[in-house]
């Protein structure tokens, strides 16, 4: 009786999850070239610097808060990528002066002045209480007028070869699954594993989800923790912005838009939970990949790709009603 | 007419594993002011719960002017002529003095809220009990007595027949109780019965007509309050017999090994000029009654709550505390009264419940923690703690209370802390638990660490300390250091010195 109870509940609480898989099934039957090796690196291409935005922000959900100027940040970051990377020849450089610079440079100023958001992000949070809700609400408004301003709302174009090849260039010559982008979204997913599970900022960052007060009586900085959170969480968004920038071969200001809610959403399909204290690496890629492949379905069985936002949104709301019900069914 | 404006009749009342209410009675006469009087957990709550339908009762009957009365909710209580008081008011401080009164029965006009009627009103009822404001003000901008009196209005405004006033002067003035006092002689003069709940035997001897006590969830019985002395009342509130068991005290207190001198709360109404010393190897008793601040001030010492002046001195060394880690890192550690509020992080394993305050000792090469050493550490204390789980991945929150505890004091026995604060540290434990915990609280000692322990129940103070404090409205009004002089009786007396 309680065995089947529990296939039931797992049914139930993986229910977006067994969707999805049926979902997959049944498209890669009727439509083979959807299980091709091509369309699968593709999606596990296109997975990649979603996996990292859904890694900052799983910090801050696990923390019981959340990011919302994930998707501007990501936008900054490809503009400003974008600026310093143009090719010499190209007719709308927007520094014509500016030499050839190096593409891990350009790297390291994107991640420093998102890292510089997202440490106010944390600062605004942790010591003047603003909700994280409305703290980084407030903050994507202002990266996004940053990012108009810096940019003059232009798009941004002509891209040095050695920046474009980041997204086109494999590890192995030749061989697609070794794809930087794959290879660069592996690294980070265990610098995070290993972040969340051996170190003590992990730690800490469970304990303030699963009980920020206890957290705090325990000796624990919460206030710290919060801010180096948000601090790491907009250096990803840095990372998948400048990834995506070279991806798309160009970059213009409205790059990354509502990002955040797609990363958001992904987790918590994934299982980080809601209410705080839980959620694995695992979950955030498993999200990740339930998100990808529903959109890759979609687009496969024809969908009209405005009506894909509504199945998006439906599912959404469903991931989050189900992950709520397993805390209310508790009580 | 009845001769009782309310009788309750052999009430009970039973809560899994506990029998909160046994046949209690309590009976007002009209017009007068009823002392409800019984130690903290003596059921004094319940049964004003049960009365207002908070909790359903499992036996006996109300009746309201020989009438029997059936209350399904405080709601349906108001408009059956019972009002309450509460110890915490519970207004809504943005809106009007007016609005707050009538909630949920707002004077209409067509689907339209009558606010031209309903301030009218208001200012009525204000007036009858001598406060002196616009209906329109802000709640909000109120004092706490004022706001009592805003409940007395409404209260009197419903037609009210009896009014339960609880702790009501705990956080007043002397001129505001006066002020209570006036409106208390108002409403007996029309034949108001009023309950009220106090432990200020002053304020009892003045106020109250009659006396009923309670223990234990059981009926001790009723007097008139003329008849009755301070000391009588104490004598019958804590006559019962003993039975706890305790492991055989075989610490032995030495040197001082911290001492806390002038703490004062930035909240005048809080803890004001606490000093008091603790020996190596003592357990040092804090008693009091509820709202004597004695949670307050130790978590005061520990960093968690701010103060005007006050300092901490340890092995002769005053300590800079602005944090819990601060306290932490100088050797303090504080179990926290409020087990699911403060203490575990119920989602997270035994082990991360056990680590999470020592976690810096297991770090190795400056990051990475050696998850080997730690799973020794959680089952190094399940063995010695014999904490009952399935395994350290077990979630804290699936154990039962006394378990988790356990769990929560190995948190602090891994800081091994000089100073162990222990507020209430048995409460909603069962019996067997509580006495490994009094085990491990004696061997700490042993080891000639100094516990500070705070609880409500008397047989636990009596039995575990070498010395009691007693503290009363935010003061330590007495000393006790001879095993012979802890008596209930003591303990009670400096505990209603207000």
């Amino acid at each position: 009786m309680t065995k089947r109870a529990n296939i039931k509940d797992i049914l139930i609480n993986n229910g977006i999850i067994i969707l999805m898989v049926v979902m997959a099934i049944y498209v890669s039957i009727t439509e083979p070239t959807f299980r091709s090796p091509n369309n699968l690196i593709n999606i596990l291409i296109n997975m990649a610097p979603r996996v990292i935005i859904a890694l900052g922000v799983s910090g801050c959900l696990i923390t019981k808060g959340t990011d919302l100027s994930a998707g501007r940040m990501v936008g900054l970051s490809a503009c400003i990528a974008g600026t310093l990377l143009q090719r010499a020849d190209y007719s709308g450089k927007v520094y014509p002066n500016l030499g050839e610079m190096n593409i891990i440079l350009v790297l390291l100023i994107c991640i420093a002045v998102c890292a510089v958001f997202g440490l106010i992000n944390g600062l605004v949070i942790s010591y003047l209480n603003v909700p994280p809700f409305i703290g980084t609400l407030g903050m994507q408004l202002i990266v996004y007028g940053i990012c108009l301003v810096y940019t003059n709302a232009t798009p941004l174009g002509g891209y040095i070869p050695q920046y474009t090849s980041i997204a086109t260039g494999t590890l192995i010559p030749g061989f697609r699954p070794t794809n930087y982008l794959i290879i660069i979204a592996f690294i980070i997913g265990l610098f995070m594993y290993f972040l969340y599970n051996h170190t003590c900022h992990g730690k800490y960052m469970y304990a303030i989800g699963g009980n920020e007060n206890a957290a705090e009586v325990s000796g624990v900085n919460v206030k710290r923790t919060k801010v180096i959170i948000y601090t790491l969480a907009a250096g990803m968004y840095a990372i998948a912005g400048y990834l995506l920038g070279a991806k798309a071969g160009g970059a213009s200001v409205n790059l990354g838009l509502s990002y955040e809610l797609d990363a958001i959403a992904a987790c918590t399909i994934g299982g980080v939970s809601v209410n705080g204290g839980i959620g694995k690496i695992s979950s955030v890629v498993i999200g990740v990949a339930v998100f990808e492949l529903l959109k890759s379905c979609l687009q496969f069985l024809g969908v009209d790709t405005n009506a894909q936002y509504i199945a998006q949104g439906v599912v959404i709301v469903t991931a989050i009603a189900l992950d709520i019900r397993k805390y209310v069914a508790k009580k | 007419m009845a001769e009782y404006r309310l009788e309750m009749k052999g009430i009970c009342k039973s809560f899994p594993g506990v029998k909160a209410l046994d046949h209690v009675n309590l009976n007002l006469r009209p017009g007068t002011v009823h002392a409800l009087m019984g130690e903290n957990g003596a059921g004094k709550s319940t049964l004003m719960k049960c009365l207002f339908g908070i909790y359903k009762m499992d036996e006996g009957e109300v009746y309201l002017d020989g009438r029997k009365l059936d209350v399904a909710n405080p709601d349906d209580a108001l408009r059956k002529g019972l009002a309450m008081v509460h110890q915490e008011l519970q207004p809504i401080p943005a809106r009007s003095i007016a609005e707050n009164m009538f909630c949920g029965r707002y004077p209409t006009k067509g689907i339209m809220v009558d606010a031209k009627r309903m301030n009218e009103e208001a200012a009525k009822w204000l007036k009858e009990v001598k406060l002196d404001f616009d209906p329109r003000t802000k709640l909000g901008e109120l004092s706490i007595s004022q706001m009592q009196s805003v409940e007395i209005a409404k209260a009197v405004s419903m037609n009210a027949r009896v009014v339960i006033l609880d702790e009501p002067t705990s956080s007043l003035t002397d001129n505001e109780v006066e002020a209570l006092f006036k409106i208390i002689e108002d409403l007996k003069s029309r034949g108001v019965s009023l309950v009220y709940i106090s432990h200020k035997m002053s304020e009892i001897k003045r106020i109250a007509d009659d006396i009923t006590i309670m223990r234990d969830g059981t009926y001790v019985g009723t007097w008139p309050a003329a008849e009755m002395s301070m000391d009588d009342i104490i004598a019958k509130m804590v006559g019962r017999e003993l039975t706890a068991l305790f492991p055989p005290k075989d610490n032995k207190p030495g040197e001082v090994l911290m001492e806390i001198n002038n703490f004062s709360s930035i909240y005048p109404r809080s803890f004001q000029n606490v000093s008091f010393k603790l020996r190596r190897g003592e357990i040092l008793g804090f008693g009091g009654l509820v709202g004597a601040q004695r949670t307050e001030l130790m978590e005061a010492i520990f960093g968690i709550r701010n103060i005007t002046s006050g300092e901490v001195i340890k092995d002769g060394r005053k300590l800079r505390i602005k944090r819990p880690a601060d306290a932490i890192n100088r050797g303090i550690g504080l179990i926290t009264e409020d087990r699911r509020g403060t203490g575990i992080l119920g989602c997270l394993s035994i082990a991360d419940n056990v680590s999470i305050a020592s976690l810096r000792k297991y770090v190795q090469g400056g990051v990475k923690l050696n998850h080997k050493q730690i799973e020794d550490l959680v089952q190094d204390n399940v063995k010695k703690l014999s904490i009952k789980t399935p395994s350290s991945k077990t979630k804290i929150q699936s154990l039962s209370g006394g378990n988790q505890q356990k769990v929560i004091i190995s948190r602090w026995l891994a800081n091994n802390p000089d100073v162990l604060i222990m507020d209430e540290p048995t409460r909603g434990i069962d019996v067997g638990a509580k006495y490994e915990i009094y085990q491990i609280m004696l061997d700490l000692a042993k080891q000639g660490k100094g516990i500070i322990m705070i609880s409500s129940e008397m047989a636990e103070l009596i039995g575990m300390s070498d010395r009691i404090l007693v503290m009363c409205n935010g003061k330590i009004t007495g000393e006790i250091t001879e095993k012979d002089e802890m008596t209930q009786e003591n303990i009670m007396q400096y505990a209603t010195q207000f």
